[in-house]
């Protein structure tokens, strides 16, 4: 053979169905998580939190706690006052309520205690004096100077956390020359993650002066480096290890105060310390969907096209920033795709209240927004006289194209997602045909694969870097901060270094992650592992696998542009016979260097305008969905349920079936919660559903037959073509229910959740105004 | 304290442990037996990742006081697993991929594992309705009721 082989392309796992690496840990209880944990001597940290929502802390007395027999230490906000918080930009929490409570809930002392019961009778001794402070509770109020701005940081005196201002081309122009104008006042509670595992720290500050974390934490870098900011110490002296997570979807990727507080009473009392929260705290600590009230407008030329939108948010912030910057651009920027807006507008505003903090939840800023828009979509069709999918066909995002707020669109398979669901759901026979009662509706989405604008000590470090190292077992370990909590990302890395190595996926080791060991990789957030931390992995493993062809070509004496990777083995392309077993190689490889490492970094490509905010949601590539809901309701009760739900999804080349299956099924469970019960309920400041009985998370029955229905083309930049599948697969559920609820009994669903009593009155505001719908 | 040891068996072995009568069956497994695969989600009995066997009746153990336990068989996700390897349930498991997180797994397995025994051909709408005190917030629960439905059907 004259020409060379190229490296055989990739076949062998990725794009099937792998097991997760860890099931059989996980399914026979030998998986390990935080609460599993415990060490010789270990106390119990326990917590004590206001019960006031907005009180200044006029005097803490904590003698009689310190004085109790087992009581090893006891903090309060002063000891710890650096402020923190995700965004560098935006610190404004502390572990320990500092001068003042903001909201029911907020840590205002700590005890370390040989037991539960003496840390439980350490916080019943402890006095607080409350001065109570006014309480603001809804988001309107906060946008005018109050008396007691809950941060003092707002420059105004008012409870604005964040005001967005954008504007691209000209909407008022576009408004007034539009054919037609939709309005949708959307309206959305506040969910909560609901991961089953509950927060939880351990920490082992030791007489070397190293501190050791272990805890359930979605990004362990910025935990390292928050513990390192508020507790003074260098960070090459904090370990952060992370064990198994029981679930994040965004609610671990806060730096969170009980982790600091455990570290900070590990520190005072020489001792390990374990915090862990109950059902409850986990609750009060929230950093859930924010609760949003969104007015859009969008404009249409005669043809259905789209010409503007206009849109103005408001979203409550609760008592701290967290990630709502970001949420604040995202309810805006994200709600384009997938489609071409040629004019926005957007003015969102995030406001502080005296309640738990609202943070990123999985489909972080995407979810709202996007059942508003399509909402106004499914409207406009209905007045066009055009399907529905036919207009969302006409004004589809094209590939390689640029937004309006200059988002660079490489890959997307979005009108090849309208094609196939509408098929797979026999939509034509059914939309408008059902009887009354029974409803299909479609929803799309569109949502980041990984942000392109890291949260970073310097926006020039990689996003990922992942190092291999291989000794004469012939195992590989893989070291990485990516953070594995379920979504199947250490099968991910294990699968890609076996295929580019060529050996058995039972060779590589994931090893957990360990600041002690681990590269720095900015976590599990903003969908960006597939993405950034594969592309990373596969550099490495190429790396790796060149060393070994090397050392191939240098035994065999064929030059490595000959040879080709097969199966536990490297073998001259045109003569197979001749080769070196994978073992072989390596050990060939390490006569001449000893054990072997490879690295590999991402980074993504320059991207965005140069406008204030321009990089908030610029994302290497994105993913696209076209969602069909068939629902059937009681007209007499409003009670309904979701039938079936066809899930045509773009996340490039699916390289793990099971797991791009996985996260599609659970996000739609997670979206239909949101849509049907779900909802952060306070009467004033206070939570009344802190428990898993009453915050109602849809249950198995409740659950549609789903048909998924992969569509999408290899993109450009995603390793081996593949782009994110964790968070945008939930955004489509909620508009496409609703707009399948409209189709069912004609009315629109714009206040999420949507219980039945709020359906009911919906239809029976229909009859009322005489609207027949279906001949009812 | 001069209580009477409880005496029970756990996964098969009978065991004798000093224990209050106030103490909760899934902090004695935890705590005192180190049995940690009996997960804490809620300490309310509202999301199952505590349940295990007692008498081979699934049991959420965070709302059982251990003392009831005297003289009963209680049974673990470590005792429904085989020394080696796992059992057929808990492979479907693995290959249908329905664990993500796994904190709620043991859970499942222990109230799936109760099914089959009981109903070794279960339908969908009884596989849903034996997992229904279990909480998954990952899978979406289909790919825990496809993984139940096809060990029943030995596939």
């Amino acid at each position: 053979m004259s020409s060379a082989e190229p490296v055989r392309t990739p076949t062998r796992l990725l794009g099937s169905r792998i097991p997760y690496i860890e099931g059989p840990l996980k399914v026979s209880g030998r998986a390990t998580y935080t609460d599993d944990l415990r060490r010789p001597g270990m106390l119990v940290g326990r917590l004590l939190r206001s019960p006031h929502a907005h009180a200044r802390l006029r005097s803490i007395d904590v003698s009689a706690a310190r004085a109790m027999p087992g009581v090893h230490a006891v903090l309060t906000g002063d000891r710890y006052p650096t402020p923190f918080g995700v965004l560098p930009i935006t610190h404004d929490e502390t572990a320990l309520a500092v001068g003042k409570a903001r909201y029911i809930g907020d840590i205002v002392a700590a005890v370390a205690a040989d037991d539960e019961l003496t840390a439980e009778r350490a916080l019943a001794a402890i006095r607080v004096e409350y001065d109570l402070l006014p309480e603001y509770t809804d988001t309107h109020g906060g946008l005018v100077p109050v008396a007691e701005p809950i941060h003092a940081r707002v420059k105004d005196g008012s409870n604005v956390q964040k005001e967005v201002l954008q504007h691209f081309g000209d909407v008022e122009a576009a408004f007034a020359g539009a054919a037609e104008r939709v309005h949708v006042h959307g309206r959305y509670a506040g969910v909560n993650h609901g991961f089953t595992e509950p927060l939880v720290t351990l920490a082992d500050a030791t007489p070397d002066g190293r501190l050791t974390v272990w805890s359930a934490t979605q990004v362990p870098h910025y935990l390292h480096r928050t513990l390192h900011e508020v507790l003074g110490l260098p960070m090459h002296r904090i370990r952060v290890v992370k064990p198994e997570v029981g679930g994040g979807f965004g609610g671990k990727s806060d730096p969170l105060p009980h982790e600091v507080i455990c570290a900070a009473l590990s520190l005072e009392t020489g001792r390990p310390v374990k915090i862990l929260c109950d059902r409850e705290e986990t609750f009060y600590t929230n950093h859930g969907r924010h609760p949003t009230e969104n007015d859009v407008r969008i404009a249409f030329d005669a043809e259905g096209r789209i010409r503007a939108y206009d849109i103005d948010a408001l979203i409550e912030g609760g008592a701290w920033s967290s990630f709502g910057t970001v949420t604040t651009y995202y309810n805006g920027v994200l709600s384009m795709g997938p489609y071409k807006v040629p004019n926005f507008r957007y003015r969102g505003r995030r406001v502080y209240t005296n309640k738990p903090p609202n943070g990123a939840m999985r489909a972080h800023g995407g979810t709202n927004i996007r059942h508003s828009v399509e909402t106004a979509i499914d409207i406009a069709a209905e007045r066009f006289g055009i399907d529905p999918f036919d207009l969302r066909d006409r004004n589809a995002l094209p590939p390689n194209s640029t937004t309006v707020n200059d988002f660079r669109i490489t890959s997307t398979s979005f009108r090849r997602c309208l094609s196939e669901a509408r098929r797979a759901s026999g939509w034509d026979g059914k939309f408008r045909r059902l009887p009354y009662g029974r409803g299909i509706g479609l929803g799309c989405g569109f949502y980041i694969s990984g942000s392109n604008s890291p949260i970073h000590f310097t926006p020039k470090m990689p996003q990922c870097t992942v190092h291999l190292k291989v000794d004469m077992d012939g195992g590989i370990a893989v070291h990485c901060m990516q953070a594995d909590i379920g979504q199947g990302s250490n099968t991910l890395m294990a699968a890609i270094v076996a295929e580019v190595v060529g050996v058995d996926l039972d060779r590589v080791h994931v090893i957990p992650v360990d600041t002690d060991v681990s590269p720095v990789d900015i976590g599990s957030y903003s969908s960006r592992v597939t993405f950034m931390m594969g592309n990373a992995t596969r550099k490495a493993a190429e790396s790796l696998r060149d060393q070994l062809l090397k050392a191939t070509s240098r035994v065999t004496g064929h030059p490595v542009e000959r040879l080709r990777v097969a199966t536990e083995r490297y073998e001259v392309a045109h003569r197979p016979e001749v080769g070196l077993s994978y073992l072989e190689a390596l050990h060939a490889a390490m006569e001449t260097q000893g054990a072997l490492v490879a690295t590999g970094a991402y980074s993504s490509p320059p991207m965005g305008g140069t406008f204030k905010g321009a990089r908030a949601g610029t994302a290497p590539a994105y993913s696209f969905a076209a969602y069909v809901a068939e629902v059937e309701v009681d007209p007499e009760t409003g009670v309904y349920r979701p039938e079936r739900m066809w899930a045509a999804f773009d996340c490039g080349r699916p390289l793990n079936r099971l797991a791009v299956e996985g996260q599609i099924q659970g996000s739609i469970h997670m979206g239909l919660g949101q849509f049907m019960g779900e909802a952060m309920d306070y009467r004033g400041a206070r939570l009344m559903n802190p428990a898993l009985l009453d915050y109602k998370i849809p249950m198995p029955q409740q659950m549609p037959e789903i048909e998924i229905l992969l569509v999408g083309d290899d993109d450009p930049e995603g390793p081996f073509g593949a782009k994110e599948a964790g968070e945008g697969p939930l955004i489509a559920t909620l508009p496409a229910m609703g707009n399948a609820i409209y189709d069912a009994v004609g009315v629109r669903c714009v206040e999420l959740p949507l219980t039945p009593d709020k359906l009911l009155r919906g239809i029976e505001r229909r009859e009322a105004e005489g609207r027949a719908w279906k001949g009812h | 304290m001069a209580w009477t040891p409880l005496r029970f068996r756990v996964n098969g072995h009978p065991r004798e442990i000093p224990c209050p009568p106030e103490r909760i069956l899934l902090d004695l497994l935890r705590e005192d037996l180190e049995l940690t695969g009996t997960k804490r989600g809620c300490d309310l009995g509202t999301c199952g990742c505590c349940a295990v066997l007692i008498d081979g009746r699934p049991t959420l153990s965070c709302l059982t006081l251990a003392r009831l336990a005297e003289g009963r068989e209680v049974t673990t996700i470590e005792g429904v697993s085989p020394p080696q390897g796992l059992s057929p349930l808990q492979r479907a498991f693995v290959e249908h991929g329905a664990t993500q997180c796994g904190f709620c797994t043991p859970g499942f397995v222990i109230a799936a594992t109760a099914l089959l025994r009981d109903h070794p051909r279960p339908s969908r709408a009884e596989v849903e309705r034996a997992v229904a005190g279990n909480l998954c917030r990952c899978t979406g629960y289909t790919k825990i009721v496809e993984a139940i439905l096809a060990t029943a059907e030995g596939r």
